[in-house]
């Protein structure tokens, strides 16, 4: 597991059924992309985040391959409808095989 | 006196080349953080400072992209290393077994107004003394801790969770009293022109704000933002840590960090800036 | 060697057709994720909005924003990286919008390009140029 990988998401805690809400996440992740050298000249490897997820009770909202030309704490924002009450599960896939997950709780209000 | 003027125009020639200013953002634009902290990005300048009427946040320089990661928490990837600072915070290090929380409680309850005072004079050191310092006199003296380095990771940091807790708030340090020798040798180091360069704080900073170097659209270089969450290095940046980039840049030997030279700068420069907000950890180019 | 002023112009044309070799490279390689992308088939114009900065201050944090309703998956292409691809985004039946926003790195000025999928199995192309501007301060 690389270091200090902190997932973080913004989604609200309430919606009436069939909203659509805007979600945010960021990950803390160096995503080193392969293309940078170390002092000695040595190709630093690869590491990165390569698919991120986010699912509202077993069904997709959102499924992203992710390049080394993603940035630093890859960040996301996007849109998802809220059919009913439920959680919503995020996760992030890491070249080093780890599996970083999140859920958030939305209530109908 | 001849030669100098001199040198200084073909400085300003070689150096600046002035262009206009493509990428600036709405000169109006307001910096309201999470939609409740309104922060003072302009305002007229402390009376000590001669030849500037406003002072100007680094934020009304940078472009409206770069602004906008800087008005929500969530946006702004400075807060990640707040969060890491607020794990420090709680963790009991030392042969003392304290941590910070065991005498300074909550932050966000005691660290209120701190950020916006320093740095400051310390009766009891006899010394005028910035957050960095005060952070490292705890943990050697307090926890029985090792100090950190003055420009490592973990302290850039926690001067960010510290400062975070005081934003919209004044600067306001004070450059009287005890303090007032440290701050005449700061302001004597921001108007000497340092490197192969020969160009002083000033060069840039206070006669050529708003114009170009190259492609960077120089700001007024106002430190009430630090540390600061730079998109270049992609990490938290101290004060100290961006004196030295730029003596360096003026192809100078640079003071270290936490040096008293840099320490008598950082006062004279946050008092260029009282009266706008605390904002770090601000995010910047 | 002796040099004519015929003989400068050719070198100066050689010279420049071997600069600007990586920069065809580029857009090549990302010619041919369009290529894979699509199966070949032609891209459209319009249905599709890309946000990006005119100019970028720092290459490594450039925030950008994709937006085609009604599309299946979104590519997000940067041609004149050392490799083009960005992020691919794909859409689920609870997506509320075929919207979305991240933050990527340019290895410098270039133009930036996003193909959408849409429900019906066409495609349709916008493209943006990011000027990244090169500081003057290396502090």
């Amino acid at each position: 597991m690389a270091e200090g990988v902190k997932p973080r998401v913004k989604a609200p805690k309430s919606a009436s059924a069939g909203e659509t809400v805007v979600i945010k996440t960021l990950i803390s992740h160096q995503m080193e992309s392969g293309q940078r050298k170390d002092s000695d000249g040595n190709v630093i490897p690869r590491s990165i985040i390569n698919r991120f997820t986010c699912d509202y009770n077993g069904q997709n909202i959102i499924d992203v391959t992710l390049a080394p030309a993603i940035s630093t704490n890859p960040y996301f924002e996007f849109e998802a409808v809220i059919p009913d009450a439920g959680d919503m599960k995020f996760t992030w896939y890491d070249d080093d095989g780890s599996v970083y997950e999140e859920t958030k709780s939305v209530a109908i209000a | 006196m001849k030669m100098a003027s001199l040198k200084t125009m073909t400085a300003s020639v070689a150096t600046l080349a002035l262009c206009a200013g493509v990428a600036t953002a709405d000169e109006n634009a307001e910096l309201v953080v999470n939609g409740e902290i309104h922060m003072v990005t302009r305002t007229d300048a402390p009376e000590h400072l001669e030849n500037i009427d406003v002072i100007r946040s680094g934020w009304t320089f940078r472009t409206e992209e770069t602004q906008a990661l800087q008005l929500d928490d969530f946006d702004n990837p400075g807060m990640i290393f707040v969060e890491e600072a607020i794990e420090d915070w709680d963790t009991v290090e030392g042969s003392e077994g304290k941590a910070c929380a065991d005498c300074h409680n909550a932050v966000e309850d005691t660290m209120v107004g701190v950020r916006a005072v320093y740095p400051k004079w310390s009766e009891a050191a006899g010394e005028v003394r910035t957050l960095e310092m005060q952070i490292n006199d705890c943990r050697e003296n307090r926890m029985g801790a090792e100090k950190w380095g003055y420009t490592s990771g973990d302290m850039t940091n926690m001067v960010a969770l510290i400062s975070s807790v005081s934003r919209g708030m004044p600067v306001d340090v004070a450059i009287d009293g005890p303090a007032q020798e440290t701050w005449e040798t700061g302001k004597e180091i921001y108007y000497t022109r340092y490197g192969q360069l020969e160009m002083s704080c000033a060069s840039c900073h206070e006669e050529n704000y708003d114009n170009y170097i190259r492609a960077d659209h120089l700001s007024q270089g106002q430190i009430n933002g630090f540390p600061t969450y730079r998109l270049k290095n992609a990490k938290l940046n101290s004060v100290h840590a961006r004196f030295k980039g730029c003596v360096r840049d003026t192809r100078a030997h640079t003071f270290s960090p936490g040096s008293p030279e840099f320490v008598a700068l950082e006062l004279y420069v946050a008092s260029r800036g009282n009266g706008l907000s605390v904002e770090g950890p601000s995010v910047r180019n | 060697m002796e040099f004519t002023r015929r003989g400068a112009i050719a070198l100066g044309a050689g010279v420049a057709v071997t600069l600007m070799l990586p920069a065809r490279g580029a857009l090549a390689a990302a010619e041919d994720r369009i290529a894979e992308f699509t199966g070949g088939a032609a891209t459209g114009e319009g249905g599709i909005t890309l946000t990006t900065p005119e100019i970028a201050e720092n290459g490594n944090t450039v925030p950008i924003e994709v937006d085609a309703p009604g599309a299946v998956s979104i590519m997000v292409l940067a041609s004149g990286n050392p490799t083009p691809d960005v992020c691919t985004f794909n859409f689920g039946p609870l997506a509320g919008a075929q919207r979305a926003s991240t933050r990527i790195r340019l290895a410098g000025t270039q133009d930036v390009v996003a193909v959408a999928k849409m429900a019906d199995g066409s495609f349709v192309q916008a493209q943006n140029t990011v000027k990244v501007t090169i500081g003057g301060c290396g502090g």
